[in-house]
């Protein structure tokens, strides 16, 4: 009887010097029987073996966003990931609808710039104050469930309405820290905020598929601040 | 080999807490600055930063800068420099209200000011009842901080160099440093970066043991950078133990647990820190709660989780709503990486090793120091901040809650004297000694072309057993010593080793082989400080040499590296505060 069981792997693996085209590569590790590990733990194993598999990782505690990755068809982050609770084989793929640089890295240069274009940081008129801004323990419950964002991009990567015009949709990613500082009472450009949002792209091609809610490794909830957002133009129009 | 040149006022390499508030100063002066970061910069570590950030807002109850400097001294076990404590402590309001400015997201009082939560080794009036200093957002003080200045920095328009790898310094004929070699991970291009200013911010290292609460990426790369450049390290025997790692898993439980009413418990369920900290219990500082955590795995008072003995942390009587509102990270890590769910059952725990309170060695405006002839001597060029910097503000063991109030306020100060400096011409843009580029592209090309050595990786496996078995919380002579025999052999065998992988788009094993140099130089340097330093204070706890010897001991520790096991040198304790009388040394009690 052996004293191991095998956990088997199909990986995602291009190098831009050497293959013409990506492929799915099955690896397996041997572990001791009833343990388990974090997917990321399994990669830097699998790594060890074949040190040209190519991934981000930097916290390895679900506070970075730097391994979102695709898993068994959901995207999520490795470092938060059982593998004991994932059918094998385990599939594992970059980020969808991002361009790949090599193996499991991908391009989020389009993420990041959309995430830009919200104007991620507080505006305030007042340059006189000297010591912090006030703000009532009520008003700051509006920023839990917004501000944790690690920008994995999990969110945005599983979006449909982001792959098909991610150069005009912020996505939900972006959208979310879009309403952080709309619902930040210590932030005086709202009304910019909301006319930079009111074009048919940047906010209105959010469908509702809530794809982002069901995979966000944060329990974070894009759709509503979405709708939030929303309900905050048509007032607005009214 | 094809090298790229570019040329900026100054460049600041890390993009942590520390390097971005640097970056942000200069970038706001109108400089042109470049922000040099191995990760995006919202991945550093300082995003795992739980609790808080220490200052004397008096929110909660009438505060003073001045009993928050009483507590770093007390807590540095009094070898941090106190004029630089003073200059942190000071600062550290007007820091903080700017932060707050900037948006980030604190957790609020009834009266709409930022909350501040009760942390290890604080006190009120001079030693007095604990105080309530931390000032925090829930427990996700480190990624809120990181987050708002990441977004100061994109209005700003600072230049990111983002995933692009520093790999050494340059140095001019004269030895000031003027500039660093990089590479950009994505395509492998190599660039000489000329700056007039060259800011170290590249974090901690506590990828040198096994078990830690450091990400992949804390490998030393600008401890590294220094030593190779000839320059000093500054007290590396001093690395602090985090009572509260999970079990097995490393991942930290913030101190905040028990400034909200959470305690330790051994397998009986005792609360054991009652007999060794009678008066702070469970808050007194970090040396002392790993300390008695350790002795009571010793005694065999412990129990057992993911295979590692260790004692609880039980903060269910905290209630439910207490726990989600100002712990909700916490509860989140416990039911992933300890299969506990707080509110219920208390947390498997066992002391980790979390930061490097050595560093390069600066004075308070951060500008690095060489050792001359007895004397402190300025390394024109080069800065150092944040957790690779020594200042030194934590002296022998870090207060909880200081580190990012460290890197707030010394990136501001650093930012702030490099932009003088710079305004008044007195940084010049200087040539590079060609030895200098020879050497930084040396060390790249040995790597790139050595092949069919042994693996790295099995040799950094190696390292971190050694410094975990023969450096940990305890240490003696005698196995420091065996220790340290083992280090030269790994770093011997080093010499000649490989990596598998010798692409060049986004080669990460690359950047591992070039970060193992780094974690062999840092755990060198802690090795024969340690062994050097022949007492126990702070942190560094030697059974042989079980008492604080402040006769012989109330210095910092140098090191310096050479081809052998590297030279100690030894630098006074600054006890000279500009506005206050210096606190004296007196027995350390809890």
């Amino acid at each position: 009887m052996t004293n191991t069981h095998t956990i088997k792997f199909s990986v995602y693996r291009y190098d831009p010097e050497k293959d013409q085209e990506p492929y799915m590569q099955a690896m397996s590790l041997e572990l001791p029987k009833g343990s388990d590990m974090m997917l990321l733990d399994a990669l830097e194993y699998l790594k060890a073996q074949d040190q040209s598999l190519t991934f981000r990782r930097s916290c390895r505690e679900g506070v970075c966003g730097s391994d979102g990755l695709n898993i068994n068809g959901k995207n999520g982050l490795a470092c938060m990931t059982h593998v004991s609770e994932l059918k094998q084989p385990i599939v594992v793929r970059p980020l969808p609808g991002f361009p790949v640089i090599r193996d499991l890295v991908v391009d989020m240069t389009q993420f990041y710039r959309q995430y830009e274009a919200i104007q991620p940081y507080l505006i305030n008129d007042n340059k006189t104050e000297t010591k912090e801004f006030l703000q009532s323990p009520k008003d700051r419950e509006e920023l839990d469930g917004v501000y944790e964002c690690i920008l994995c991009a999990c969110c945005s990567s599983s979006c449909p309405s982001f792959w098909w015009n991610p150069e005009k949709f912020i996505g939900p990613a972006g959208l979310l820290w879009a309403y952080r500082f709309i619902a930040d009472t210590r932030d005086t450009a709202t009304e910019q905020r909301l006319a930079n949002l009111e074009d048919p792209y940047s906010l209105f091609r959010c469908r509702g598929i809530m794809n982002c809610v069901q995979v966000c490794p944060k329990g974070l909830n894009p759709t509503r601040a979405i709708g939030k957002i929303r309900s905050k133009l048509l007032q607005r129009a009214v | 080999m094809n090298i790229s040149h570019y040329e900026f006022d100054a460049i600041v390499i890390g993009a942590g807490g520390a390097g971005m508030r640097t970056s942000l100063q200069l970038a706001n002066a109108g400089l042109n600055v470049a922000l040099v970061s191995k990760v995006f910069p919202t991945r550093s570590h300082t995003v795992c930063a739980q609790g808080g950030i220490t200052v004397a807002l008096g929110n909660m109850h009438e505060d003073d800068w001045r009993w928050h400097m009483y507590d770093t001294v007390k807590g540095s076990d009094y070898i941090g420099d106190q004029d630089c404590i003073e200059y942190l402590c000071q600062n550290a309001p007007d820091a903080v209200y700017e932060l707050e400015r900037m948006g980030l997201p604190f957790s609020r009082i009834d009266n709409g000011k930022i909350y501040q939560r009760p942390f290890g080794g604080q006190s009120r009036n001079f030693g007095g009842e604990q105080a309530a200093r931390t000032a925090a957002a829930a427990d996700r003080t480190g990624h809120a901080l990181l987050h708002t200045l990441y977004q100061q920095n994109v209005k700003a328009k600072a230049n990111f160099f983002t995933e692009w790898y520093a790999l050494d310094l340059v140095k001019a004929a004269d030895g000031s440093v003027v500039g660093a070699l990089v590479m950009c991970i994505e395509t492998g291009e190599i660039a000489y970066m000329h700056s007039r200013a060259t800011i170290l911010a590249t974090g901690g290292a506590g990828r040198i043991y096994q078990s830690t609460t450091n990400a992949f990426i804390n490998t030393g790369d600008g401890i590294g950078m220094a030593m190779r450049a000839g320059f000093p390290v500054q007290d590396m025997e001093m690395w602090q133990f985090h009572p509260t790692g999970v079990a097995g898993a490393g991942v930290l439980i913030t101190e905040g647990v028990r400034g909200e009413g959470g305690y330790l418990i051994n397998k009986d369920g005792e609360r054991f820190m009652e007999r060794y900290a009678p008066h702070a219990k469970d808050l007194a500082s970090r040396d002392v709660v790993a300390r008695a955590m350790a002795v009571e795995i010793r005694e065999g008072r412990h129990g057992m989780a993911n295979g590692v003995p260790c004692v609880y942390l039980k903060l269910d009587h905290l209630g439910e709503e207490v726990i989600s509102q100002r712990l909700p990270g916490i509860r989140e890590i416990a039911k992933t990486f300890a299969h506990v769910d707080p509110v219920n059952a208390p947390v498997p725990v066992v002391p980790t090793c979390h930061y490097m309170m050595g560093g390069i060695p600066t004075n308070k405006h951060g500008q690095a120091l060489n050792r001359v002839n007895g004397q402190d001597k300025i390394i024109p060029g080069l800065y150092a901040v944040g957790e690779c910097a020594c200042v030194s503000v934590h002296g022998a063991n870090r207060l909880g809650g200081n580190s990012l109030t460290d890197l707030i306020v010394f990136g501001r100060g650093v930012g702030i004297h490099v932009e003088n400096e710079l305004k008044q011409n007195h940084l010049h843009f200087q040539a590079a000694d060609d030895a200098s580029m020879a050497q930084g592209l040396q060390r790249l090309n040995r790597w790139n072309t050595h092949k069919d050595g042994e693996d790295f990786m099995q040799i950094r496996d190696e390292l971190r057993a050694v410094m975990q078995n023969d450096f940990g919380v305890f240490r003696t002579g005698q196995y420091m010593a065996e220790g340290l025999k083992k280090l030269e052999v790994l770093h011997e065998r080093l010499k000649h080793a490989s990596m598998k992988d010798f692409s060049q788009v986004f080669n990460t094993t690359r950047v591992e082989a070039l970060e193992m140099d780094n974690l062999m130089a840092v755990a060198r340097a802690t090795a024969l400080s340690a062994v050097t330093r022949t007492e126990s204070r702070g942190a560094h706890s030697r059974e042989d040499y079980p008492k604080r010897d402040d006769a012989n001991w109330i210095k910092h520790t140098l090191y310096v590296d050479d081809d052998k096991i590297g030279q100690i040198d030894y630098r006074e304790v600054n006890m000279q505060p500009l506005t206050v009388p210096a606190f004296q040394p007196k027995e350390r009690v809890y």
